[in-house]
C-alpha cells in the first residue's frame, strides 16, 4: 500500500471478471499528478471497464485501486468527490438548453450559486458557448457538445479527470481544440487519465499504457515505447493492392512485421540491409505498382503491433 | 439538498415533453368525458320480448310500462314458451317478460303474483344495469296498482308519506360516470406513475445520462426521489382535474374525509411508482419498458381491479390474479370515501393490503436498485 497517498491514481493487480470473461486481467500502474495518462487499445481491451473500476461504479473482482487516496472498494462516494468522469457516451440532456445543462450538473455536484455563476461563464468560454445559453443542447453540433460535455464534467474542479474516448466522432478540428483544453488542465495540475483509438491523440500523452485483451502489455512514455523497435527499420510502403502486397511481403522469412497505416501501409525489418530495395524487387517481380517506398519513424501503431504480437506479456509495472 | 437540480430538471424535462404532458393532463378528462356520455353505460333502448299467457287489459296495462321507457323497446310478442330460449340465443331481444295466466286474476284479488324476467347476461354489467330498471319498472308499477286500490275503496285523497323509488345505493341514478370518476383516478395514477418513472430512467440509462449521474456525489435515493417528485405533483394535480370534471359533469363530490383520501393515494402511488422503478431495472429500452408497464400493470389496472368489471363475476383464477392488483384494494377505498362517505372502518383491511403489497413492491425494488446501480 506504499504510496497511494501521494499519487492520483493507484492501480494493483485491478481484475474484472463478467462472468466466466476476464474483461480487465491484473492491471497495476500508477499516475502521478498533472500526468495525461493515455489508456490505448482496441474495442474490448478493457479500457472502459477500468476506468469504470476507477470511478467507482463497477465493483473489482479482484486487486485494488486508490483514486485520490481514496480505496475505490471501500470509498467510491470519497472517490465520486475528487473524480471528474466524462463516459463514452457521455450525453447531455438534448432537450434541456446550455445553461440548463450546466446548471443541472453545477447542481447535483454541490456547487453554491456564486460559484456556480462563475463556473458557469468559465464552461461557456471553454465550449465556445458565450451568448448560446438558451440554444437547445440538441442542436448544437458535435464538437460543441462534447466540449460542453467536458466543461460540465469539470464545473466542480476536480483534481482527477476520466475522459472516456471524448474524441470519437468529433471533426479533426474540434479534436484539436478539446486537446489543447486537456493541456492546459493538466498543465494547471489535473491529473488526466483519457483512452482513446487515436494512435495521434495518443501521442499527445505524458504516459501511455497499452491494454489488450483486459491486460496490459506495455507502459511508458510515447518515446521509451517506440525504443522497443529499437533494432528495427519501418519502411512505408505505397502501392497497388496493398492487401495482397503486405501478404507477398509478410511470406518472407526476413520481414518482421506488415500493417495497414491509412491508404499505405509499414513493413518493419530487423537488422536487414538494404531492406528498402528488396521490398522494391519482390513487389516489382509480384506485379505490384510501386508508387512509395520509405524509411519512416516508428509509430506508436507500428510498437503496439509489434509488442501484440509478441505477447510481451511480461508486467511493465512501474515502482513507486 | 442535492436533490433539488435533479427536480428542477425533471420539470424542465416535463415541460418541455408535449406529449407526456397532453397524455397525463388532458386525457383524463377526456376519459371522463367519454365514460360519462359516448360509453354511457346507462343501458338504453333495450330490446324485449313478450310472452304473455295472460292477455288481458291488465297485463297489457302492465306491458306498457315498458313499451313507453326509454330503456326498453319493444320487438314482438311470443306465441309459444320454445321462442324464449331462441330469441335470447340469437340475440334477437336481451330481454323476454313472461306474465304467467294468473296476472289478472291474482291482482284483481290482491294476490301476490309472480312475473318472470329473463335477461341476456352475456354482459354481466348491463345485465346488471337491466335488472335494476326492470325492478324499478316493477316496482312503480306496484305501487300504482295499490293506488289505484285504495282510490277505489273511495279514500280519494291519499298521499303516501314515503317516497316509495326504487334505490340502488351509493349510484342512485346508476350513473354509471359517478362511478367511473374512482376507476379513473386509480387507473391515471397508475399511468403517470408507472410510465412516468419507468421511462425516465431507463430513458437516462439509454442516453447514456445514467453513468453521468452515478459518478456524481448523488445518492440512489436523492435521485429516485429527485426524479420522482415532479411526476407526483403532477398525478396530483391530474386527479385534481378528474374530480373537477366529475363535479361539474356528474356532480361527483368527495362525501368522506379528504384527509382520509390524500392518505390512501399516497400508499397507492408509492406503490405504482414502486412498480415503475422495479420495471426500470428490468427493461433495456424505453419501448421494452412501457410494453412491460402496460402488461403488468396498465391492463391490470383497467380490466382486473373492477375498475370496468366487477370482480365477484370472474373466473376464479382470475379472481385470484386480482389480488395482484393494488387498484382493487385502492378502489374500494376510494369509491368508500368519495361515493359513500364512510370512514377508514369500512374499508380498513383493503388499506392494509395496500400497504402490505406496496412494502412488498418497494422492498423487491430497492433490492433489485442496489444490483442494477452498481
Ligand atoms: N457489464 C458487462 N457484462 C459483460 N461483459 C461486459 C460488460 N461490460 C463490458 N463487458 C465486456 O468486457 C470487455 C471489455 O469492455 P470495455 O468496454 O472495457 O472495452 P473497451 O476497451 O472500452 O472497448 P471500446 O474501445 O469498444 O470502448 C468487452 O468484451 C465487453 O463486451
Ligand atoms: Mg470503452
Amino acid at each position: 500500500m506504499i504510496g497511494h497517498f501521494e499519487h492520483p491514481i493507484v492501480v494493483r493487480s485491478l481484475t474484472k471478471k463478467f462472468g466466466l470473461f476476464v474483461a480487465v486481467d491484473s492491471v497495476s500502474f500508477v499516475v502521478e499528478k498533472g500526468e495525461i495518462f493515455g489508456f490505448l487499445g482496441p474495442n474490448g481491451a478493457g479500457k472502459s471497464t477500468t476506468i469504470r473500476m476507477l470511478c467507482g461504479i463497477l465493483e473489482p473482482t479482484d486487486g485494488n485501486a486508490w483514486v485520490g487516496g481514496f480505496d475505490v472498494r471501500r470509498e467510491p462516494d470519497e472517490v465520486k468527490k475528487c473524480i471528474g468522469y466524462m463516459s463514452q457516451r457521455f450525453s447531455l440532456y438534448e432537450d434541456l438548453t446550455v445553461e440548463q445543462n450546466l446548471i443541472f450538473f453545477g447542481g447535483i455536484y454541490g456547487l453554491e450559486s456564486e460559484r456556480l455563476e462563475v463556473r458557469k461563464h468559465w464552461a461557456l468560454d471553454i465550449a465556445g458557448l458565450r451568448g448560446q445559453e438558451k440554444v437547445l443542447t440538441g442542436e448544437l453540433p458535435s464538437g460543441w457538445k462534447q466540449r460542453l460535455a467536458l466543461g460540465c464534467t469539470i464545473l466542480h474542479e476536480p483534481p482527477i479527470l476520466f475522459l472516456d474516448e471524448p474524441t470519437s466522432g468529433v471533426d479533426p478540428i474540434s479534436r484539436r481544440i478539446f486537446w489543447d483544453l486537456i493541456y492546459e488542465l493538466s498543465n494547471q495540475g489535473t491529473t488526466v487519465f483519457v483512452t482513446t483509438h487515436y494512435m495521434d491523440e495518443a501521442e499527445h500523452c505524458t504516459r501511455l499504457g497499452l491494454m489488450y485483451g483486459g491486460k496490459l502489455i506495455a507502459l511508458g512514455t510515447p518515446t521509451e515505447l517506440k525504443q522497443k523497435l529499437s533494432g528495427y527499420t519501418v519502411y512505408e510502403v505505397e502501392s497497388t493492392q496493398p492487401l495482397e502486397a503486405m501478404e507477398v511481403l509478410q511470406a518472407e522469412e526476413w520481414v518482421a512485421e506488415t500493417s495497414m497505416f491509412g491508404t499505405a501501409f509499414h513493413v518493419s525489418v530487423q537488422n536487414v540491409p538494404r531492406a528498402g530495395l528488396k521490398i522494391r524487387k519482390i513487389l516489382e517481380k509480384n506485379g505490384f505498382e510501386i508508387r512509395k517506398v520509405e524509411k519512416t519513424i516508428p509509430s506508436l501503431e507500428d510498437v503496439f503491433i509489434h509488442t501484440v504480437l509478441h505477447q510481451e506479456q511480461n508486467s511493465f509495472h512501474t515502482e513507486s | 439538498m442535492n436533490i433539488v437540480p435533479v427536480i428542477v430538471k425533471e420539470f424542465r424535462q416535463l415541460r418541455r415533453d408535449k406529449r407526456i404532458l397532453t397524455v397525463l393532463l388532458f386525457i383524463p378528462g377526456l376519459m371522463l368525458f367519454m365514460f360519462g356520455y359516448a360509453l354511457n353505460f346507462d343501458v338504453k333502448h333495450t330490446r324485449f320480448a313478450v310472452y304473455d299467457e295472460d292477455r288481458s287489459s291488465m297485463s297489457r296495462s302492465f306491458i306498457e310500462q315498458f313499451t313507453t321507457s326509454e330503456y326498453f323497446d319493444f320487438v314482438e310478442y311470443l306465441t309459444h314458451p320454445s321462442q324464449i330460449d331462441k330469441r335470447l340465443d340469437g340475440e334477437q331481444v336481451r330481454v323476454v317478460l313472461v306474465i304467467p295466466s294468473r296476472f289478472s286474476y291474482d291482482l284483481a284479488r290482491n294476490i301476490e303474483t309472480k312475473v318472470q324476467v329473463l335477461i341476456d347476461g352475456t354482459n354481466s354489467t348491463a345485465g346488471t344495469i337491466v335488472l335494476g330498471y326492470v325492478n324499478s319498472i316493477v316496482q312503480q308499477y306496484s305501487l300504482k296498482i295499490v293506488m289505484d286500490a285504495f282510490q277505489r275503496s273511495g279514500k280519494t285523497s291519499l298521499t303516501i308519506p314515503i317516497d316509495y323509488r326504487p334505490r340502488l345505493w351509493y349510484n342512485p341514478e346508476l350513473k354509471s360516470a359517478k362511478f367511473m370518476v374512482p376507476g379513473l383516478i386509480a387507473f391515471i395514477m397508475m399511468v403517470t406513475a408507472v410510465i412516468s418513472t419507468a421511462l425516465s430512467v431507463v430513458r437516462e440509462r439509454e442516453l447514456g445520462t445514467m453513468e453521468q449521474l452515478l459518478v456524481a456525489p448523488l445518492s440512489p435515493a436523492e435521485l429516485i426521489i429527485g426524479k420522482t417528485i415532479p411526476y407526483i405533483v403532477l398525478s396530483i394535480i391530474a386527479t385534481i382535474i378528474i374530480l373537477g370534471v366529475g363535479f361539474a359533469l356528474f356532480d361527483v363530490t368527495i362525501k368522506g374525509s379528504i384527509l382520509l383520501l390524500s392518505c390512501v393515494t399516497v400508499i397507492y402511488l408509492v406503490a405504482a411508482l414502486g412498480m415503475g422503478l422495479f420495471i426500470s431495472t428490468i427493461a433495456e429500452t424505453q419501448q421494452v419498458a412501457f410494453m412491460i408497464a402496460a402488461v403488468t400493470t396498465l391492463l391490470p389496472t383497467f380490466i382486473l381491479s373492477g375498475f370496468v368489471f366487477p370482480i365477484r363475476n370472474m373466473p376464479e383464477i382470475i379472481q385470484v390474479i386480482t389480488y395482484l392488483v393494488p387498484a382493487r384494494y385502492f378502489l374500494v377505498g376510494l369509491r368508500s370515501i368519495i361515493l359513500k362517505g364512510v370512514g377508514i372502518e369500512a374499508f380498513w383491511d383493503q388499506v392494509l393490503y395496500l400497504t402490505i403489497f406496496t412494502v412488498i413492491i418497494l422492498s423487491g425494488t430497492i433490492v433489485r436498485m442496489k444490483k442494477a446501480l452498481r
